[in-house]
């Protein structure tokens, strides 16, 4: 679905992502885990391109998309990145109501019939769970919400969007252990028919969730993949000793 | 709490010398406002009825009303508003969002605001008057005052609008655009929406500087005080009737209190109707599919 290929990021002088070759594959949720600083995050947003908004990032290699080039000037970003959504760590919907939050994208995204983004919205509003806790104040204040609902949201927001790219970043940090269950239980469903990437620092939500893991490391200053394949093999047989002593939670 | 009681501790007679100075400055604030606007009232209160708002000045002023200097200084603040709103807004985003890969361009921009804000009132005036009357042909005109006031007021709106732009959190722009929201969804349904409090600060301020500018008028909308038909006639604006009143016109006194005391109260409505007006809409457009 979505592959990069000898990907490089930098900050000014400094190489946070040095050369990756990373594949997500649809119906399919791959964990990338590894310590602070290893650059998974800079690694997600070279993928639909918000390390454009990055003042002074560069990057380097290439992002295939369904095998377009996403770099490439003639693509749209704004169809990319509603192709390839992204979800934060921390929750941030827009200070409207519920119901602008999830239309607002549709609206831009050309969904001009208003009984149609009424009903993309139930949709996935029930997809998240969270159609009858706001059926009944759709036009409250959404910032109103709690984190987990929030959180929620934030993923409704994207999914109305019906992107067949997700990535998430440390979702479900920011949220009590009963809400993070919640959205991680959605996450496992959403990767049915779309590929996932999450980053996670929770090893337990990783082995629960993952198909496939890859593991950023640090090396030479710079973050870059030293292992990747399918969780189980990884977590069973850890192909070096800097993995399977993280993995184990000895280091790291 | 006694000095050296039992829970004293050294410096806290500072912190009580601190809480007076703080309170001392903040009551000598309200103490001369209180004192202003108390004896414009006593002095203009008086003067001001029915009549007063409904009629044309005659005899320089000494009789008659102030409709059309009313009338006048409105026209002149929508030009302003009209000429300044839009072009502060768009050198706002320049300044704080597009400006990152100009800074060069956006340091003289930024520079040029710097001095324009610290040029006198006077000066503007005389500009105004060379521009927008002479060299345009505009002649004294309410649009030549209105513009010359919205040169004036455009450093504090930009200022203040960029200020309030950059206040709007990164993560609302980074979520926006993970939307694949186009640049200008963003500013308008996100960072404007946003941003509207901060920018009716600047609004307010900028309204306050228009309605209170006197020099600047005086050279390009002039002094005429017969009912403005068109915004190509001159017109007297409150406080050049004030100005007038007070300096040209012997016995002016105690009509130049009474349009100070109008011009007060028109400030405070404007001022007040503009910010509510504001907030209003950012609920509505909270509410809104």
């Amino acid at each position: 679905m979505i592959r990069t290929e000898s990907l490089s990021v930098r900050y000014g002088s400094r190489t946070v992502v040095r050369d990756v070759s990373l594949r997500l594959r649809c119906g399919r949720i791959t964990a990338i885990v590894g310590p602070s600083g290893c650059g998974k995050t800079s690694f997600l947003l070279a993928l639909n391109r918000m390390i454009d908004l990055v003042p002074g990032a560069a990057v380097a290699g290439r992002v295939l998309f369904q095998d377009v080039d996403v770099f490439d000037r003639r693509n749209s970003i704004a169809e990319l990145r509603r192709r390839v959504g992204m979800i934060f760590q921390k929750p941030v919907p827009f200070p409207l109501s519920i119901r602008a939050n999830i239309q607002l994208g549709l609206k831009e995204h050309g969904v001009r019939n208003r009984r149609d983004r009424e009903a993309m919205m139930e949709q996935v509003l029930r997809d998240v769970g969270l159609w009858d806790e706001v059926s009944d104040r759709l036009d409250c204040l959404a910032t109103k919400l709690s984190g987990g609902q929030q959180q929620r949201l934030c993923l409704a927001r994207a999914l109305a969007l019906d992107p067949d790219v997700l990535l998430l970043d440390e979702p479900c940090s920011a949220l009590d252990p009963v809400a993070a269950a919640c959205v991680e239980k959605l996450i496992t469903e959403l990767s049915r028919n779309r590929a996932i990437a999450i980053v996670t620092h929770n090893l337990a939500q990783a082995r629960r969730i993952a198909d496939d893991l890859a593991v950023f490391w640090v090396r030479d200053g710079s973050g870059t993949v030293i292992a990747q394949g399918t969780a189980e093999e990884i977590f069973s047989r850890p192909p070096c000793p800097t993995v399977s002593d993280y993995l184990s939670g000895r280091t790291g | 709490m006694s000095e050296g009681g039992a829970f004293s501790r050294p410096g806290a007679r500072f912190d009580r010398i601190l809480g007076a100075v703080v309170w001392l400055a903040a009551g000598g604030i309200a103490a001369v406002l209180i004192w202003i606007t108390g004896d414009t009232l006593q002095r203009g209160l008086s003067e001001v009825d029915i009549a007063f708002l409904t009629t044309e000045p005659t005899d320089a002023g000494r009789r008659g009303g102030i409709v059309s200097v009313v009338v006048s200084t409105l026209m002149i603040l929508a030009v302003t508003l009209t000429a300044a709103v839009p072009l502060a807004l768009g050198t706002a985003v320049f300044l704080a969002d597009v400006s990152a890969r100009w800074s060069a361009a956006a340091a003289v921009v930024r520079w040029s605001l710097d001095v324009l804000a610290a040029v006198p009132s006077i000066v503007f005036g005389l500009f105004g008057n060379a521009l927008f009357c002479v060299v345009l042909g505009l002649g004294y005109s309410i649009l030549s005052g209105g513009l010359t006031l919205a040169c004036m007021v455009l450093p504090v709106m930009i200022r203040t609008a960029e200020q309030a732009l950059r206040s709007v959190p990164a993560e609302l722009r980074m979520n926006a655009a993970a939307l694949g929201l186009r640049r200008t969804a963003r500013l308008w349904h996100i960072e404007f929406p946003a941003a509207v409090p901060g920018m009716a600060a600047g609004l307010v301020l900028g309204i306050g500087r228009a309605l209170a500018e006197t020099a600047a008028l005086i050279f390009t909308a002039g002094y005429a005080t017969r009912m403005p038909t068109s915004v190509m006639d001159s017109g007297r604006a409150l406080s050049v009737h004030v100005y007038e009143l007070a300096m040209n016109v012997p016995m002016g006194d105690r009509r130049a209190a009474a349009t100070a005391t109008i011009l007060m109260i028109l400030v405070l409505c404007i001022t007040s109707a503009a910010s509510s007006l504001l907030h209003r809409r950012r609920i509505f457009r909270r509410s809104e599919a």
